[in-house]
């Protein structure tokens, strides 16, 4: 039977909302405080949700030490406490949360082989929340 | 179509094990969580049914018929057990969150007043839930 299962993380960064590809008064009105030149951090909360067929052996989708393992090492560890503007990622992209989300789910679609993601979700604030499911419909 | 969601919270203590794994097999796939004396978790559910509003009542449920259903079916059976010991389904099926939201829907689907069961949603912990939605 098929179930979906969602695990919650958190990291803390720092982030520059700027694009190169504009004029500064320009970022300034599109950006607002967020373009602040020294930048900026939040408490990140993410949630990834992996399905598959529960094993009827473990009862699992996935031994959740395998999702957290893979998590913390190629999320977290990279991401918390850094400055996003500073990552590879992030380069030649806005960081903004949508984007975040967008190589979270990429980063995890590539390496996460225990089970099949369905999508990511990211609180940047308690306020506001994006999801990314690459080309899928996200189940609801 | 509306979709209603309503919450409950039980207690209750399990530990994962499978008699066809040896011990050492139990160990590594389970961790922790193989301790054979339990250990428990504040768990909350959360049931989704979906129908359309009855234009006498304004109602896609009668929630008074739902809380007792969930009372009886999940809470009666669960709150404050030994799942593995006290839960029949969890005599031979392994009390993971998946079986936990898989057997809370088998026990509500068929019982359930009108409204259609969508989703069933047990947080574990606050960084833990699984939905079932009763796909094969």
């Amino acid at each position: 039977m098929k179930a979906y299962l969602t695990r919650r993380y958190m990291f803390s960064a720092s982030h520059r909302l700027h694009s190169g590809a504009m004029p500064d008064e320009e970022n300034a009105v599109i950006y607002g405080k967020c373009n602040n030149p020294y930048g900026h951090g939040h408490n990140y909360a993410i949630e990834v949700t992996v399905s598959g067929p529960v094993d009827e052996s473990t009862g699992m989708v996935c031994n959740l030490a395998d999702l957290d393992g893979f998590v913390r090492h190629a999320v977290l560890d990279r991401f918390d406490r850094q400055n996003l503007n500073m990552l590879a990622e992030f380069a030649a992209m806005v960081p903004t949360t949508e984007a975040l989300s967008a190589v979270i789910y990429d980063i995890l679609q590539r390496g996460f082989s225990h089970a099949h993601l369905e999508k990511v979700r990211i609180e940047e604030t308690m306020m506001n929340s994006f999801e990314y499911a690459g080309g899928a419909e996200m189940r609801r | 179509m509306v979709y209603l969601t309503r919450k409950a919270e039980f207690a209750a203590s399990h530990y994962y094990h499978n008699p066809e794994f040896t011990a050492e097999e139990n160990r590594r796939v389970f961790g922790k969580c193989n301790n054979p004396n339990g250990h428990g978790h504040n768990y909350t559910l959360e049931v989704t049914v979906k129908g359309e509003v009855d234009p006498r009542s304004g109602f896609v449920v009668d929630l008074r018929q739902l809380k007792e259903v969930l009372n009886r079916e999940v809470l009666d059976a669960m709150d404050h057990r030994f799942l593995n010991k006290e839960v029949p389904e969890f005599y031979t099926r392994i009390p993971t969150t998946e079986n936990l939201a898989i057997t809370i829907w088998q026990r509500l689907v068929s019982k359930l007043p009108k409204a259609k069961l969508h989703r069933v949603r047990v947080y574990e912990t606050p960084d833990l839930f699984v939905d079932f939605y009763g796909e094969a």
